[in-house]
């Protein structure tokens, strides 16, 4: 329990930082730490497919996707980035208060009066499930990517000139 | 669901709300088309840990993981058409201030 607790810690952490940074490229690697640890967890909390998932695709593809969308937008000025820097601190100096009070308020109210012991999950088969209970979903997932590759065909295209 | 798995579940619900509020606010706060993407993926990271821990606290693992491959799935998607639309606003404004896409066609 204690592995998790300090995993669950250092997810809010990476994701705090993510949210605060002032460097894009930074709120990215961010956003992959992120991604990583949750895929720890999951891996913690028997579900080691979805965390391979998790971490090839989030914390790997996701971040290329950025990075390639980053690069062809504007690098901005040091000038810039210091007035940036300031805002930042004015916009986000209230985030870490409310996550403080809200994780106190909910630890008071939602763990008070519960047992600490954990249970072991059960196993379970994951193919079977996904391609005999779920097999609508990867009719899905089908088509869900083939609108998301005429998405990018369609919008990364250069404009015509 | 028994007292234990209800705790297990609290607890990293607690956790999932954190993640929830940091979403949220990133995007209310940030007036970037990529950073607002970026808020929405805190969200969609805070919605897997609610069901991959769902899922374990019911003793369904099984299920949970397909859902969360499902919703990998749907979130890369969202999120590379979202990548496109800011290139679009940025190719058309110079600048991806979502304040600015009323200048948009349509």
């Amino acid at each position: 329990m204690l592995i998790n607790l300090i995993l669950l810690f250092a997810l809010v952490l990476a994701a705090l930082w993510t949210v605060t940074t002032p460097r894009l490229i930074r709120a990215i690697v961010g956003l992959a730490i992120t991604s990583a640890i949750l895929s720890v967890i999951m891996y913690q909390l028997s579900s080691p497919l979805a965390a391979v998932f998790e971490l090839s695709v989030c914390s790997g593809l996701i971040s290329v996707i950025f990075v390639v969308t980053i690069s062809f937008t504007r690098r901005v000025s040091k000038e810039e980035l210091l007035v940036r820097r300031k805002q930042k601190i004015i916009k986000y100096w209230y985030l870490p208060v409310i996550l403080i009070a809200a994780g106190l308020l909910l630890n008071h109210y939602l763990l008070a009066n519960l047992n600490s012991s954990v249970l072991p999950a059960q196993e379970g088969d994951v193919r079977n499930l996904i391609w005999n209970s779920r097999h609508l979903d990867l009719f899905g997932q089908a088509v869900i990517l083939l609108v998301g590759a005429l998405g990018v065909v369609v919008l990364f295209k250069e404009p015509k000139k | 669901m028994s007292a234990p798995s209800m705790y297990l579940f609290v607890f990293f619900g607690i956790f999932s709300a954190l993640l929830l509020i940091t979403g949220i606010y990133c995007m209310l706060v940030s007036f970037n088309l990529i950073r607002i993407i970026i808020g929405f993926e805190i969200l969609v990271k805070a919605a897997t840990l609610l069901i991959i821990s769902a899922g374990y606290a019911c003793g369904k693992s099984a299920l949970a993981q397909v859902m969360v491959i499902t919703l990998i799935v749907i979130e890369i998607v969202v999120m590379v058409v979202a990548g496109g639309v800011a290139l679009w606003a940025f190719r058309h404004n110079d600048n991806i201030d979502p304040r600015e896409l009323g200048n948009l066609k349509g």
